[in-house]
C-alpha cells in the first residue's frame, strides 16, 4: 500500500544518539564531514571508520540499514573507483597492458576513495536515522535563526518545510485515490509503453494539483482562524534543551577530529 | 445572559468577477446569540450559512451591516486576533486545518502564535487533549487517526485558545456515522461543562435536532429561527425550503396524515416510539 510509506527514513527509538540535541546532531555531523574531507590519508579515515561504527553501535541501528543506504550509490562508487584505477598514474606499476597501466598509486586513491564516501554516506544516514523529519526541521530553523537579522526568511523557510511534511502522507493518499478512480475509468497507467504511462501521468496530476491548491487554500485560512501571524512574537511547545551529554558528544567529536590530524601528521613523518 | 453575537442588518456580496455580476449571498440578517447558547444551522446549499460563519470571525467583513462578536466589531483590524481567540472556528475536512505532524504540537499551534509562555501552553494542551478524549495520542502523527478523531484534534486546538464560542462548519459531513457520534458527543460536553456557545453548521437533522435552537436559512435570509421542535413541526414550511425534517417527525407527519392521533412536536426517537406505543394501547383499548 502507498500509505505505509514512510516520510524520511526516521527509525523511532530511544538510544543515546536519539536523544541527543538534534542542534548538536547537525553540527556533530559537520564536524564529521570536515573530518572525512581533511584527512588525506588512510590512517585518518582508520578514526573516521572507527567514531562512526561506535556512534553505529550506540544509536541501536541494525548495521544492514546503512548496508540499504550505500546500496543505491554502489554503483556510481564502482565506476569512479574504477576510473581512478585507470587514470591515476604514480607509484609502481602492478600491471599493464597495451594502453592500460594499473599503479599502486591509483588503488591507493580508488580504495580511499570508496572508504570516504562510504563513510561519509553512513554518517549522514545516521543523523537522518536518529531524527523525525520534523525534530530536524526545526533544529535547522533554530541554528539558522541568527539570519534572520539578514532578513533572511528563516521562520518561513522552517514553516514551509514542516507543512510539506505534514501533507506527504495526505497527498500519498490522495494520489492512491485518484488512481484508482482513474484506473476505474479505464486510464492505464502501469501498462503501455513510456510515451503512454507519461501522458497518463497527467490525469492524475492534474486533480492532484488542483485538489492540493484547495487545501492549501484552506490550510491558510484555518491558520488565519488560529491567529497565525507569521514567526514574530511566537513560543513554542517543542523546547529543545541542550543537557550535558550533548556537549560531551560535541567534545568527543572534536576530539576525535583532532586525533585524526595528530595521526595523520605523525603517518606522514613516519612513511618518509 | 448576555449576547455572545450580535448581527444587525448584515449583507454581503462576493466582489464582482470580470464578467460575473456581485452575487449578494447574505441579504439582510439579523441574529443575536447568548452567552452558552447551542445554536444550529441549517440551510440548503448555497443558502449563505458557511458565508455567515465567515463572517463570526473576520473571515468575511460585511459589505453593509454589523457584526460583533464579544463586544468587538468585526471590522475592527486591530482587534482581530482577539476576536478570532474569542471565536474559534473548526472546518469541514479535518485534514486541511491540522498545521503539524505532532498531534499536541497542532493543538497548540494557536497558544505558539499567540506567545503563550511555555508552561501555560504546556498545561492548556494537555487540558483540551483530554477535553475531546485524544489525551493518549498526542505524540500520534494525525494521518495515523481516523477522520473523527483528527476532526477533535482540530476542536482540541481550537479549545487551547480558551474561546467563549466555537462555530463548526459542517464539521461531521465527512465523516463515518462512528466519527460523527464522536464529534457531536465533544461539542456538546464543551457546551454544557465548559458553557462555550456552540454554533453548529450542519445539514444532518438529526444533529440539529439536539441544539437548543435552529435557525433555518433560505436564500440568504433567514426564514426560521425557534426551538428545534418548534422549527420541525413546520414540516411543509421546512420542505418548501428543500431540507428535510428528522425521519421520526417526517413519520409522524406521514401518519398524522393517514388521520392517525400523532403528536407533530416529535423530534427524538424516544418520543416517536413512546407515541407509537401508546396509539396502538388506545387502538386495542377501543377494539376490545
Amino acid at each position: 500500500m502507498l500509505r505505509d510509506v514512510t516520510i524520511g527514513q526516521y527509525f523511532p527509538g530511544n538510544s543515546l544518539i536519539h536523544r541527543l540535541d538534534p542542534r548538536f546532531k547537525i553540527v556533530i555531523t559537520l564536524i564529521y564531514i570536515l573530518m572525512l574531507f581533511t584527512g588525506s590519508n588512510v590512517v585518518c579515515l582508520a578514526v573516521g571508520a572507527v567514531y562512526t561504527l561506535i556512534a553505529i553501535y550506540l544509536s541501536r541501528i541494525p548495521l544492514k540499514m546503512f548496508w540499504k543506504s550505500v546500496k543505491p550509490l554502489l554503483p556510481f562508487l564502482l565506476i569512479t573507483a574504477l576510473l581512478n584505477i585507470l587514470l591515476v598514474d604514480s607509484g609502481d606499476v602492478v600491471f599493464k597492458w597495451k594502453f592500460l597501466k594499473i599503479t599502486t598509486g591509483g588503488i591507493n586513491i580508488s580504495v580511499f576513495m570508496i572508504i570516504r564516501i562510504v563513510l561519509l554516506i553512513m554518517g549522514s544516514s545516521l543523523l537522518t536515522y536518529t531524527t523525525s523529519p520534523i525534530t530536524l526541521t526545526d533544529a535547522i530553523e533554530r541554528l539558522l535563526s541568527p539570519l534572520k537579522l539578514l532578513k533572511f526568511p528563516v521562520h518561513e523557510l522552517a514553516m514551509m518545510m514542516s507543512i510539506a511534511l505534514r501533507f506527504v502522507p495526505t497527498l500519498i493518499e490522495e494520489t492512491d485515490k485518484i488512481m484508482s478512480a482513474q484506473k476505474a475509468r479505464g486510464a492505464e497507467i502501469d501498462t503501455g509503453s513510456f510515451m503512454t504511462r507519461a501522458k497518463n501521468m497527467i490525469s492524475i496530476l492534474v486533480p492532484l494539483f488542483i485538489s492540493s491548491f484547495r487545501r492549501a487554500d484552506e490550510l491558510a485560512t484555518a491558520m488565519e482562524c488560529r491567529c497565525y501571524n507569521g514567526g514574530e512574537g511566537r513560543t513554542r511547545l517543542r523546547q529543545l534543551k541542550a543537557a550535558p551529554r550533548d556537549v560531551v558528544a560535541l567534545i568527543i567529536t572534536i576530539m576525535f577530529y583532532a586525533a585524526a590530524i595528530a595521526v595523520s601528521i605523525v603517518y606522514k613523518q613516519l612513511t618518509k | 445572559m448576555e449576547n455572545i453575537i450580535e448581527i444587525s442588518g448584515l449583507h454581503f456580496s462576493y466582489p464582482a468577477d470580470d464578467g460575473k455580476e456581485a452575487a449578494e449571498v447574505l441579504k439582510g440578517i439579523d441574529l443575536t446569540i447568548k452567552e452558552g447558547e447551542f445554536v444550529a444551522v441549517l440551510g440548503h446549499n448555497g443558502s449563505g450559512k458557511s458565508t455567515l460563519a465567515k463572517h463570526i470571525n473576520a473571515i468575511l467583513l460585511p459589505t453593509e451591516g454589523k457584526v460583533v462578536v464579544g463586544g468587538i466589531d468585526t471590522a475592527d483590524e486591530a482587534r482581530i486576533f482577539e476576536l478570532r481567540q474569542c471565536a474559534g472556528m473548526v472546518f469541514q475536512n479535518p485534514d486541511n486545518q491540522i498545521v503539524s505532524s505532532v498531534v499536541e504540537e497542532d493543538v497548540a499551534f494557536a497558544l505558539e502564535n499567540l506567545g503563550v509562555p511555555y508552561e501555560e501552553m504546556r498545561r492548556r494542551v494537555d487540558d483540551a487533549l483530554k477535553a475531546v478524549n485524544m489525551y493518549d495520542y498526542r505524540q500520534h502523527s494525525p494521518s495515523q487517526l481516523s477522520g473523527g478523531q483528527k476532526q477533535r484534534i482540530a476542536i482540541a486546538g481550537i479549545i487551547a485558545m480558551q474561546p467563549r464560542c466555537i462555530i463548526l462548519d459542517e464539521p461531521t459531513a465527512m465523516l463515518d456515522p462512528q466519527g460523527r457520534k464522536e464529534v457531536m458527543a465533544t461539542i456538546r460536553r464543551m457546551n454544557r461543562e465548559q458553557g462555550i456557545t456552540i454554533v453548529l453548521i450542519t445539514h444532518y437533522m438529526d444533529e440539529a435536532a439536539q441544539c437548543d435552537r435552529v435557525v433555518v436559512m433560505d436564500k440568504g435570509t433567514i426564514a426560521l429561527d425557534d426551538t428545534p421542535r418548534e422549527v420541525f413541526s413546520h414540516v411543509e414550511r421546512v420542505m418548501e425550503i428543500g431540507l428535510d425534517v428528522p425521519q421520526v417527525t417526517e413519520l409522524a407527519w406521514e401518519l398524522r396524515k393517514a388521520g392517525c392521533d400523532i403528536p407533530q412536536d416529535i423530534i427524538t426517537e424516544q418520543e416517536c416510539v413512546e407515541a407509537i406505543q401508546k396509539l396502538f394501547a388506545q387502538n386495542k383499548a377501543i377494539s376490545r
